[in-house]
C-alpha cells in the first residue's frame, strides 16, 4: 500500500507570498498570531473546511501558498465576522480572507468551477454591467456553471418564491449604469494592493 | 549662604585648573563619536592642563587614572564625557572626592544617551560632543565646593497589604527588631491566600502554611496590625516619612472582642441575606460577621449598611445581650486616624481577579453552572459555601466540567500580559475537582506555562490523572438544547486538528490578574508610577525589581506583576532586606542641588510658597525660606521668583550662562 | 422629524420583498418619511470584496456620494448593505490616500442632479448610515411606537435573531456579544420575547446556503432545532439574506434533525406592523414560505 509522505522542504516554501501575506495587515501583526485556536472555535464553518483559519495562519505565514489558495478554507468563510471579533491579537482575520480570496482569482488558483468562486463572478457580472444585481438571473447562472443537477433539490424554494411573488424576472438596473461600469473601469486601473484594514 | 571658591593656585592667571576625560564606553560611544578628535580639541579649551581618552572611564583603572593626575597635576575641576550621570555621576564624585578634591567639583557630559546612541552621522556627532564638552569646561569653573547632607534613617517600617506579601516582609522586618505597621483595607490579613483551598505544585493546604505566619504576626511585639484601615497620606521623604491612617469602624472594641461569635448566632436574622463577600457572593452572612473562621484579628465586624440598629435605630440588639459580659459592640464608634512617622515603606497590595462580566459571551452570571477560578476555590474549600462538596447553584453534581483558560489575558481586548498563575492553578483545581466528583475534566489551553520549580512534575501528574487537555480556546459558551441544563463548549482541538463540541455541567472560568482598581490613587499618595498592564512601577526590571523610584518605597507581591506564592514571598523578603540595608546605613546623604534664598533681595511677595510641590519653602520674619532637607531642587521656585532672589546650587546663573555659551560658541 | 433616505440593497426588491413592504408600511404608520435614493447601485455584498477590492469600495462609495445630499440619514435595513456602507466610510475616513482615489475617479466618470442640472460626483464621506432598528429604538422612540400599538402580539413567543453584520465587526448602536434593540421592539410591540434564545448573532450561513447547500443546512438547523426546542413560535429577523435561509429549506432541516420544522421566520418589521394594527397584506406576510396564520391564530387565542 503506498503512503504519502508528509514532508516539506524549504524548496516548498514561497517566501514572496510569506512576505505578502504578513504585509498584509501591516505592523507585523499577523506574525503576532498566538495560535490559540479561537478563530477556527468561533467559525461557524471551521468544521467543513479543509482546515480552519488558525492552521491557514500558519501555512500562510510560512508560505505554503498551494496548500492556502488551493484549499475550500478560503471560499466557506461567510464574513460572519466571529473571528475577528473573538480574536485575542486584533487580527482581521476576515479580512484577511477576503484578500485571499482575490489573490486566488487573480492568479488563477482558485479551485475550478468553485460555486463560491462561479457566485462571485456572476454577482460582479451582473454588478458591471447593471448596477444591481437580480436574485434570479445569479442563481441562474450559478445552476448553469456549477452543474444544474446540484440545484435540482433547491426546486422547492424556487417554486415558493414564485408563487409568493417574491422572485423578480426583470432584470433590476440602474439609470446611469454606463458611469457606473466606468467608474470601475477607472479604479481598477488604479492598480495596487490598498492595505486590508 | 555658601561663599564662592577659594581661589587655588590655579592656571596662574586666577582659573581653576581642568582634567577633561572622554569616554569610548567600548563602542558604544567611539563607533559614533570620534573620541580621539574630542580629546584633541578638549586640550585646547581655556582652563584645561590635560585632557585624556579612554576605553572605559567607569572602570577602576578609569578611575585611579583621575585620582592620579588630581595628584600629579594639581587638577582642581574635572569633566567626564561618557554616559548618563544617572549612572556613573556618583562614581566619579566619589573617585574625585577620593582624590581630594570636593566632589562637586565634578561636571558629567552625556555623550553617550544624548549623542552617539541618538545619532549617526560621526561628523555631526563629534562636533555635538565638543559643544558640549566646551559647555561643561566653561561651566566647571563656577562650581562651588558644595557639601552632602546627611538626614537619619527612622527605623520604623510601614507595610501597606496584609496578604502573604506584606505578612512575610512585616515578618522579617519585626524579627531583625525593627518596629512595623502593617495597615490592611479588609477586616482580616491573609489576602487572597486565605482564600485558596490547597496550592501548587505541592497541595499545601493555604489555611494550614498561612494561618501560623498570621498568628506569629498578631503575637509578634513589634507588629502593629491595623485592620480596616487605609492610608490617606504621606508626606516627606526617605527615611523621614509622616503617614496617615485612616481607620474605618468596626463597631466592635478590638481589645474587648474575644472572637467567641456568640453574637451572630444571637443576631435577630435567623439567617444571612447579604452575598458573603469572602465567598464571593456563593453564600450568604448576617450584618454581624466574620470574614472568615482564622481571622486575624479574630473579630467580628458589624456591617452599618445591613445592619437593623442602622438603618431603623430600632433593634433587640440581641447581640450586645450575649456580649454581655464583654461589652464589645459599641454602635457609636467613628472613623479615627494615627499619624505616624517611618523611615521606609513596603507596599503589598496585591491584585483584583478579572471580572468576568467584562467577557459575556462565555456566560458568567448568566448561566448557573459558569463560575471563576476563585469561585471554584472557595467551593471546593472546606470552610467555603458548600463545606467542600462540589455543587452547582442549581443542587446538580457536576458530570462533566471544562475550565477555560486565558479569561481576561493574553488578550489584546482585555490584557495583552500573560498572568502567570492560570496555567497552573487550572491544572490544580482540575485536580481537586477530580478528586472530589470524579467528573470528566477537560482543560481548553492555549499554551501550558509552567515553568517553576517542581511545575512541570506538577503538570505531568494532573496529566497522568486522566484530564483532557484540548490546545485550543473557547470562544462562547451557549446553553444545550432541550433544557439539559448543561452548557456547549466548542473549541478547535489543534493538535487533532478537528473542532470539537463538549457539553459540559459546570465551566471554570481561568480568569487573569489585574491591579487593583484603586492602584492609579495609591501610586499617587506614595509617589510612585503605574506602568506595564497598570501595576506598580519597579525602578529595574531585571536589577532593581523591589525599589521604586521614590528612595524609601519598596514593592512586593502581586502589586508589582501577576505572580505566584514562591515568587511573591521571595520579593516580600527582599524588600524588606531593601528597607533593612536602608535602615541600618542609619543616615541618607541628600544631594545638595537644593534651591536658597539670598534675604537681602527678597521682597517677602510670597510668589515662591505655593509653587514648591514638596512644601519646602515657608515664610519667616517676611522672607521666604527653604527647607534644604525637604527641598528636591526642581527649580521651579528659583525661575518664579521675581526679584531672582532664589537661586540653586550646582545651577547657579553663571554656571548656566556659561554653559549655554558653551554649546552655542560655534555659532 | 425630517425623515430619512432609503436604501434597499438588491435583495429588498426580490426575496425581501416583504422587508420592504413591512418597512414602508410601519414608517408610514409612524408618520416618518423614508424616500426611496435616486438611482441606487448595489452594495458589492460580501462577494465583490472576494473579486477587487478598490472596485468594491468605488461601488459602495457611489451610494454613500449620492445619499450625502440631501443632509439626511440613510436607513439600510439589509444587513450586508448596511455594514458594507459603515465599512466603507470608515475605511475612507481613516485612509487618504483610498478617499482621494476613490473621489477622483468618481468626479471624472459620475454624476448626480443638483437642480440645476447634472454635476460631478463629490464624496464627503459625511452621510450616517443607520439601520432601521437603530432609528426605531433610538430615533423614533419606544414610547412614540408603543403609544400606536392598537393590537398587542401578546402571547407570541418570538426570538430575535440579529444575525452577524449588524454587531460584528461594528456594533455602533448595541452591544456586540449581547444586542437588546431588537429585543426591546418586540417587547414594546407585545411579544414575548425568548430571552433564552442563546443563537441571537450566530450565522446564518448566508451565501453559502446557495453555494454549498449541505454546509448551509447544517448551519440552519442549529439555529432551528433550539428555537423549536424552546417552544419558540416565531423568529424575528433583520436580513434577507437570514430570513431567506432560516425560512426557506425547512424541509431539509427537518430530515436533519428529525424533527417537524415550520417555523414562521418573520422580519421584526412584519411584526411590528401587526401590532400597530397595518393590514397583514401590505405587510407582505402572505408572502411567507410557512403558513403564519396558525401561529396568529394561537396569539388570538391567548389575547
Amino acid at each position: 500500500m503506498a503512503t504519502e509522505p508528509m514532508i516539506r522542504t524549504e524548496a516548498d516554501r514561497d517566501p514572496e507570498f510569506a512576505d505578502w501575506f504578513t504585509d498584509l495587515v501591516g505592523e507585523e501583526k499577523l506574525r503576532e498570531c498566538i495560535h490559540c485556536g479561537i478563530c477556527t472555535g468561533s467559525c461557524p464553518l471551521a468544521s467543513h473546511m479543509d482546515f480552519g483559519p488558525r492552521k491557514l495562519m500558519h501555512l500562510a505565514r510560512q508560505g505554503f501558498s498551494a496548500d492556502v489558495l488551493g484549499s475550500n478554507t478560503i471560499w466557506l468563510c461567510t464574513s460572519c465576522y466571529a473571528c475577528t471579533v473573538a480574536c485575542p491579537e486584533q487580527i482581521p482575520v476576515t479580512d484577511v480572507m477576503y484578500a485571499l480570496k482575490r489573490r486566488a482569482i487573480e492568479g488563477g488558483q482558485a479551485p475550478r468551477k468553485h460555486p463560491v468562486v462561479n457566485l462571485a463572478k456572476g454577482f460582479t457580472g451582473q454588478v458591471h454591467r447593471r448596477g444591481r444585481m437580480t436574485e434570479a438571473y445569479l442563481i441562474a447562472g450559478l445552476a448553469l456553471r456549477s452543474g444544474v443537477l446540484r440545484y435540482v433539490g433547491m426546486a422547492g424554494v424556487g417554486w415558493n418564491s414564485v408563487r409568493t411573488g417574491r422572485i423578480s424576472l426583470l432584470h433590476d438596473q440602474i439609470e446611469r449604469k454606463e458611469e457606473l461600469r466606468n467608474l470601475l473601469d477607472a479604479v481598477e486601473q488604479h492598480g495596487g494592493e490598498v492595505a486590508v484594514r | 549662604m555658601p561663599e564662592p571658591a577659594a581661589r587655588t593656585s590655579g592656571n596662574g592667571n586666577g582659573t581653576p585648573r581642568i582634567g577633561v576625560y572622554v569616554c569610548h564606553c567600548g563602542t558604544n560611544i567611539a563607533s559614533t563619536i570620534d573620541v580621539a578628535a574630542a580629546q584633541r580639541a578638549a586640550e585646547s579649551l581655556p582652563g584645561v592642563v590635560l585632557s585624556r581618552e579612554y576605553k572605559y572611564m567607569c572602570s577602576d583603572p578609569g578611575q585611579e587614572m583621575i585620582k592620579d593626575d588630581i595628584r600629579d597635576h594639581g587638577l582642581e575641576r574635572v569633566v567626564v564625557a561618557s554616559c548618563s550621570p544617572c549612572l556613573h555621576e556618583e562614581t566619579f564624585r566619589t573617585a574625585i572626592a577620593d582624590g581630594g578634591i570636593n566632589p562637586y567639583f565634578f561636571q558629567m557630559v552625556n555623550i553617550r544617551e544624548h549623542d552617539s546612541w541618538v545619532h549617526k552621522d560621526m561628523a555631526a556627532a563629534t562636533a555635538k560632543a565638543n559643544d558640549l564638552i566646551r559647555a561643561a569646561v566653561r561651566r566647571v569653573r563656577f562650581h562651588q565646593p558644595l557639601e552632602a547632607r546627611r538626614v537619619p534613617i527612622d527605623p520604623k517600617v510601614l507595610v501597606l497589604g496584609g496578604g502573604i506579601a506584606g505578612i512575610h516582609a512585616a515578618l522579617t522586618l519585626a524579627n531583625a527588631g525593627k518596629q512595623v505597621y502593617l495597615v490592611e483595607r479588609e477586616p482580616s490579613i491573609g489576602g487572597h491566600m486565605a482564600m485558596f483551598d490547597k496550592t501548587f505544585p505541592t497541595l499545601d493546604c493555604a489555611a494550614c502554611i498561612l494561618t501560623p505566619k498570621m498568628t506569629q504576626v498578631r503575637n509578634h511585639p513589634n507588629i502593629t496590625i491595623w485592620t480596616m484601615s487605609d492610608v490617606v497620606e504621606v508626606d516627606g521623604f526617605v527615611g523621614n516619612y509622616k503617614v496617615k491612617v485612616k481607620h474605618r469602624p468596626r463597631y466592635i472594641l478590638e481589645e474587648a472582642c474575644v472572637g467567641c461569635l456568640e453574637c451572630i448566632d444571637a443576631c435577630v436574622f435567623r439567617r444571612g441575606k447579604t452575598p458573603d463577600e469572602f465567598n464571593l457572593g456563593l453564600s450568604k452572612r448576617k450584618p454581624i460577621y466574620i470574614p472568615f473562621p482564622q481571622a486575624v484579628p479574630q473579630v467580628v465586624l458589624i456591617d452599618p449598611d445591613t445592619c437593623i440598629e442602622f438603618r431603623t435605630g430600632k433593634c433587640k440588639k440581641t447581640c450586645i445581650e450575649v456580649c454581655a459580659d464583654r461589652n464589645a459592640i459599641d454602635f457609636t464608634q467613628t472613623e479615627t486616624f494615627d499619624e505616624v512617622e517611618v523611615g521606609s515603606i513596603v507596599v503589598a497590595t496585591g491584585f483584583k481577579a478579572f471580572d468576568a462580566g467584562r467577557l459575556p459571551q462565555y456566560g458568567y452570571g448568566r448561566y448557573d453552572g459558569v463560575y471563576t477560578a476563585l469561585e471554584v476555590e472557595r467551593l471546593v474549600n472546606a470552610s467555603g459555601p458548600t463545606e467542600g462538596k462540589i455543587v452547582l447553584r442549581d443542587g446538580r453534581e457536576p458530570e462533566r466540567i471544562g475550565i477555560i483558560h486565558c479569561i481576561g489575558s493574553r488578550d489584546k481586548n482585555t490584557n495583552v500580559y500573560c498572568s502567570r498563575v492560570c496555567c497552573m492553578y487550572s491544572l490544580k483545581l482540575a485536580h481537586l475537582l477530580q478528586e472530589k466528583t470524579n467528573a470528566e475534566i477537560y482543560e481548553f489551553y492555549i499554551d501550558m506555562r509552567t515553568a517553576g520549580k517542581g511545575f512541570e512534575e506538577f503538570m505531568l501528574r494532573v496529566k497522568s490523572e486522566g484530564v483532557h487537555m484540548i490546545r485550543g480556546k473557547v470562544s462562547d459558551v451557549y446553553p444545550e438544547a432541550g433544557g439539559t441544563g448543561r452548557v456547549v463548549l466548542q473549541a478547535e482541538d489543534s493538535l487533532a486538528g478537528m473542532v470539537r463540541k463538549i457539553p459540559v455541567d459546570m465551566v471554570v472560568l481561568a480568569t487573569g490578574l489585574e491591579p487593583q482598581p484603586d492602584a492609579e490613587d495609591v501610586r499617587r499618595i506614595f509617589n510612585i508610577t503605574c506602568a506595564g498592564g497598570g501595576f506598580f512601577m519597579e525602578r529595574h526590571p531585571k536589577l532593581a525589581p523591589v525599589s521604586t523610584f521614590t528612595d524609601g518605597v519598596f514593592l512586593a507581591g502581586a502589586c508589582q506583576a501577576p505572580k505566584d506564592i514562591p515568587d511573591t514571598v521571595a520579593q516580600a523578603g527582599a524588600a524588606a532586606a531593601e528597607a533593612l540595608a536602608l535602615i541600618d546605613h542609619g543616615y541618607i546623604e541628600l544631594e545638595p542641588n537644593t534651591a536658597y534664598v539670598v534675604a537681602e533681595e527678597c521682597s517677602g511677595c510670597k510668589t515662591c510658597l505655593g509653587l514648591c510641590p514638596f512644601s519646602a519653602i515657608t515664610r519667616v520674619d517676611g522672607k521666604a525660606q527653604i527647607n534644604p532637607v525637604l527641598c528636591k531642587g526642581c527649580g521651579t521656585c528659583v525661575a518664579a521668583c521675581p526679584s531672582g532672589a532664589i537661586k540653586q546650587n550646582l545651577f547657579e546663573d553663571e554656571e548656566i550662562y556659561e554653559e549655554i555659551m558653551g554649546v552655542l560658541a560655534h555659532v | 422629524m425630517s425623515g430619512y433616505d432609503y436604501y434597499p440593497g438588491c435583495s429588498l426588491k426580490g426575496t425581501g420583498k416583504p422587508y420592504e413592504e413591512s418597512l414602508l408600511a410601519v414608517f408610514e404608520s409612524l408618520g416618518v418619511a423614508l424616500d426611496e435614493l435616486d438611482d441606487w447601485n448595489c452594495c458589492g455584498a460580501t462577494a465583490y470584496m472576494a473579486v477587487d477590492e478598490m472596485q468594491a469600495v468605488a461601488l459602495a462609495s457611489r451610494n454613500l456620494a449620492l445619499a450625502e445630499k440631501s443632509g439626511r440619514d440613510l436607513v439600510a435595513p439589509c444587513n450586508a448593505c448596511w455594514l458594507v456602507l459603515n465599512k466603507t466610510l470608515g475605511r475612507l475616513e481613516g485612509d487618504v490616500d483610498l478617499r482621494d482615489a476613490i473621489c477622483a475617479a468618481m468626479a471624472a466618470t459620475c454624476t448626480t442632479l443638483n437642480g440645476e442640472g447634472r454635476r460631478p460626483l463629490t464624496l464627503e464621506g459625511s452621510v450616517a448610515v443607520r439601520h432601521p432598528l437603530d432609528v426605531l429604538v433610538n430615533d423614533i422612540g419606544l414610547e412614540t411606537i408603543e403609544e400606536k400599538v392598537v393590537s398587542p402580539l401578546e402571547g407570541l413567543r418570538v426570538a430575535p435573531y440579529y444575525g452577524c453584520q449588524i454587531v460584528r465587526p461594528l456594533a455602533p448602536f448595541d452591544d456586540q456579544h449581547d444586542p437588546q434593540t431588537m429585543d426591546r421592539l418586540l417587547a414594546a410591540a407585545g411579544c414575548e420575547v425568548a430571552a433564552d434564545y442563546p443563537f441571537k448573532t450566530r450565522c446564518c450561513g448566508a451565501s453559502q446556503m446557495m453555494t454549498m447547500p449541505d454546509v448551509g443546512i447544517d448551519l440552519v438547523s442549529l439555529l432551528i432545532e433550539d428555537a423549536i426546542a424552546r417552544d419558540i413560535d416565531v423568529i424575528a429577523v433583520a436580513c434577507p439574506l437570514c430570513q431567506f435561509n432560516l425560512e426557506g429549506y425547512q424541509g431539509k432541516v427537518a430530515k436533519r434533525i428529525g424533527k417537524e420544522a415550520k417555523l414562521p421566520i418573520l422580519y421584526f418589521t412584519q411584526l411590528l406592523g401587526l401590532a400597530l394594527g397595518i393590514e397583514p397584506k401590505r405587510l407582505g406576510i402572505q408572502r411567507s414560505f410557512v403558513p403564519v396564520a396558525p401561529v396568529l391564530e394561537r396569539r388570538a387565542a391567548h389575547a
